[in-house]
């Protein structure tokens, strides 16, 4: 096996990955980035809305605001510190995006223009601020293409189409990578001093979702079997605008210009669930709320779900109802510019025009909250107690710092790649000072090229794709918005199937070498199978309801017992893991904690965990 | 209904596949709001696992699907099955070398991206404020549609010029080049410019316009690549794009 030897290797090519390298190489690190796309194919790209930063520039806004937001949005499980720093880094972060070329739409007095955004508030709840800052409706877009530009301006060394599916691990240490070279078929060994897993996330673990083929987990699967454990992997976002059956996104900026969710009978049914942000309530809420209506026969002709409309005659009828100036009311050509790529998608696919016709939308699956553990310097973490793995890294959806605690924020996602991300590639710089290099093992890439020739030499009759759909249909069915002890216990006994299908009857029709997709298709179910079946143990066994995670059969949060993160352990054994979950990390509620001590009363806390009501 | 599908392959690492071949498929029970990409997958995931493609977001915005359909290069992913009939016929991109089946060698494409300067430059001292550059929201329009570019190879290999002459930079490059040189923050131009007033820099482009309706971002390429044309000649970019032009 060829072996290449950098200071950081970066696995992803996505915002948090191209941030890092960006970061380090500015630090004089020697970075290669690996990743099995392009990195202008990355999902990042797909990101719509906006990039939450309080800049001020059309609103009264504050980082500490944007802090509360993130942790109430949270549902509290949100860890403080990281919040705060989420939040202050956001506005470098923007600023400095902005200086690095990204066209943000711009505001009369010529700064980056702002949107609102589901659960973003000024002055702890006040009233919605507009802090999203965006370009059209297409800002991750943006951000992907600046930061590869910008790769690109300082040189930068790429290894684009190189799928990594191994993490090399010596006495505790991680020294580098495995890849298989798409082109060839061939396996790379990648030795590095940092290793820094931006791979995105795993929404392909359900049958709907808005993510892109590509989000197989595979980061977080290969850090899994390699002792990292996953953190809190029982909350997964489904947003709550996917296009009707077929899940792609329609941005919260649609609601955030106005867009209201309306069901069979005409209701704006938001204003029953949350009497104050209404439509922009945060997404967890939103879903559930399209759910509820849906079993009460309310959705639209009864099949599941229900209209977002944009039209400008409705629009401005709620917002003169809430006496809104005509200022602000919009009109065709409004919806047109903020909203292009929403109207394209809606035109192209559903043969409708939302200027003139409301959008058929059912919750999609999104985001994972969950994923490998890291401080707020992205270095990996493997215990309740904070221990570090030296030499890994991560950022970005992949990893769980934890910003997003229960639920994230509409724009957190792309504030916490920049941010995050950045604050990774400093740190790699440094510490790739400061440490030598971890030897090679032996056999380095051995048991990873001896389980690739098991797939392909797979003599069953199991196809992958079948599995696959097979999965997703499980998880969607019973590891979805609502879920109870009988679902989730299902859905681990179709998982325990699929699993045992594919150790022992899986076929595959390709044999060659050169773009094996059918091989790395395969390989990619492992990840997904393995990240579905920690969510759903990590699910059944955190018996209460917050954020994302609603137990039909433990309605309320119980923070006596579970204001703690989870954290899902594998032993090792790819083909019949042992899993233990553990709910012994604690949440960080440091700015809680200096209210307490600031003498600050019990109902004047602000980061006190409270019920949440939007 | 059911779709027949006539699709260009060839595998490099297989005796009898190296040389290009076409094979049929049949699908039953298809939607006409199916999109091409669907139909693939059913083809790979039911049929034939060999059936080698990139993909990625599935919507139109990653860029990785471009292919010759019906003989029109579009991302498998936005075009459906009612705009195309029960016969569809895939091959890859032309003026790419092909790798296997769909894909083909991306690299002579950002090569060609790369040889333009895709990145912001701006060298003068940041604003004493700590905060971002201005820029009206007029100015900000002018390059707006060159943004949406995804580098997705779908006009560059539409061009009748492009596949004459691999040398070209392409109209994917000069739209790239001008997101930057019409983005009045920017202060590379000049040397864009002097990229694409070379022999295989703009004057290449024959205004034939199939690069403009292969965009499947709408892109009015052969008007971007018109402005640049302009630019090199005036030597400026001033005026150029009529801010009342702007829709």
């Amino acid at each position: 096996m060829q072996i290449h030897k950098h200071d950081a290797i970066i696995i992803g090519a996505g915002g948090a990955g191209l941030m890092a390298a960006l970061y380090a190489s500015k630090g004089g690190a020697d970075v290669a980035v690996v990743s099995k796309l392009y990195p202008t194919r990355s999902h990042t790209g797909a990101a719509q809305g906006g990039i939450g930063a309080a800049l001020g520039n059309l609103d009264d806004d504050k980082p500490i605001y944007h802090t509360y937001d993130t942790i109430k949005g949270g549902d509290y499980l949100t860890d403080q510190h990281a919040a705060k720093i989420l939040a202050e880094n956001a506005v470098d972060a923007v600023i400095e995006l902005e200086h690095m070329g990204l066209p943000f739409d711009r505001t009369s007095a010529m700064r980056i223009s702002q949107r609102r955004f589901g659960g973003h508030t000024r002055e702890f709840g006040k009233e919605l601020v507009r802090r999203a800052c965006h370009a059209a409706d297409r800002t991750g877009h943006m951000i992907l293409q600046t930061l590869y530009q910008q790769c690109i301006k300082n040189e930068v060394t790429f290894f684009d189409e190189f799928q990594v599916v191994d993490m090399i691990v010596v006495d505790g240490v991680c020294a580098g990578v495995v890849a298989i070279e798409l082109g060839s078929g061939e396996f790379h060994i990648f030795h590095g001093k940092a290793n820094f897993f931006a791979t995105g996330g795993w929404g392909r673990c359900w049958s709907v979702t808005s993510n892109a083929h590509a989000l197989t987990g595979d980061g977080a699967a290969i850090a899994l079997r390699r002792g990292v454990p996953m953190q809190d992997m029982e909350f997964f976002q489904f947003h709550p605008t996917g296009i009707y059956r077929m899940g792609i996104l329609i941005t919260e900026g649609v609601r955030g210009e106005g867009g209201v969710l309306i069901n069979d009978r005409g209701e704006r049914f938001m204003e029953r669930y949350a009497p104050s942000a209404k439509d922009l309530a945060s997404r967890d809420v939103v879903s559930r709320a399209i759910y509820l209506e849906t079993r009460a026969g309310r959705s639209i002709k009864n099949r599941g779900y229900v209209h977002l409309d944009i039209r400008p005659q409705t629009v401005n009828r709620y917002f003169a109802e809430e006496g809104k100036d005509r200022s602000d009311f919009i009109d065709e050509a409004t919806v047109e510019r903020k909203l292009p790529d929403i109207l394209d998608f809606c035109r192209t696919y559903l043969g409708v025009d939302p200027v003139h016709e409301p959008m058929p939308v059912q919750p999609t699956a999104h985001y994972a909250m969950g994923g490998i553990p890291t401080n707020v310097e992205a270095e990996v973490v493997i215990d309740a107690a904070g221990t570090l793995m030296p030499g890994a890294f991560a950022a970005g959806e992949t990893a769980c710092v934890s910003v997003h605690g229960a639920n994230r924020l509409g724009t957190n996602s792309l504030v916490d790649l920049v941010v995050f991300g950045r604050r990774g590639g400093m740190r790699m710089a440094d510490y790739v000072k400061g440490v030598d290099w971890t030897p090679l093992p032996k056999d380095a890439g051995g048991e990873i090229h001896a389980e690739f020739e098991r797939i392909r030499n797979g003599a069953g009759k199991s196809r992958p794709g079948e599995l696959r759909a097979k999965m997703q249909q499980t998880m969607m069915d019973n590891v979805g918005v609502f879920r109870t002890q009988e679902t989730l216990q299902q859905g681990i006994d179709d998982l325990a199937e699929l699993r045992e299908r594919f150790y022992t009857d899986l076929h595959i029709d390709d044999k060659s070498r050169v773009f094996n997709t059918d091989l790395m298709e395969a390989w990619e179910f492992g990840c997904l199978l393995d990240l579905a079946d920690v969510t759903a143990r990590a699910a059944i066994e955190r018996k209460e309801s917050r954020g994302a995670h609603s137990r039909e059969d433990y309605q309320q949060r119980d923070d006596d017992k579970y204001l703690v993160h989870s954290l899902a352990h594998h032993d090792g054994n790819w083909a019949a893991p042992d899993y233990q979950t553990s709910f012994d990390k604690k949440v960080d509620l440091s700015l809680w904690e200096e209210e307490i001590a600031q003498g600050i009363a019990d109902d004047q806390q602000k980061f006190r965990p409270k019920e949440r009501v939007y | 209904m059911d779709v027949t599908f006539k699709i260009r392959r060839r595998t490099p690492d297989v005796p009898d596949q190296q040389k290009p071949y076409w094979q049929e498929f049949t699908l039953n029970e298809v939607e006409p709001t199916d999109r091409v990409l669907e139909l693939l997958h059913r083809i790979k995931w039911e049929q034939d696992g060999s059936l080698s493609l990139r993909r990625s977001c599935a919507h139109g915005v990653c860029g990785s699907d471009a292919m010759r359909i019906n003989g029109v290069n579009r991302l498998a992913c936005k075009i459906l099955v009612r705009d195309l009939g029960e016969k569809i016929q895939v091959e890859p991109i032309l003026g790419l070398p092909v790798i296997k089946d769909l894909i083909v060698d991306m690299k002579p494409f950002f090569d060609h991206y790369k040889q333009v300067m895709p990145f912001f430059v701006n060298d003068e001292p940041l604003p004493a404020d700590g905060r971002e550059r201005l820029q009206t929201q007029s100015d900000r329009e002018q390059f707006d549609d060159s943004t949406k570019c995804i580098l997705c190879a779908c006009c560059t290999t539409a061009c009748p010029s492009f596949w004459a002459n691999e040398q070209y930079v392409g109209p994917a490059a000069i739209v790239q080049a001008h997101r930057f040189i019409f983005d009045t923050r920017d202060q590379a131009g000049d040397e864009r410019l002097d990229v694409l007033g070379e022999p295989n820099g703009v004057w290449r482009c024959r205004t034939i316009f199939n690069c403009t309706p292969a965009c499947p971002r709408d892109i009015e390429v052969t008007k971007a690549i018109g402005e640049v044309k302009l630019a090199i000649r005036k030597g400026s970019t001033d005026g150029i794009i009529q801010p009342d032009a702007i829709h």
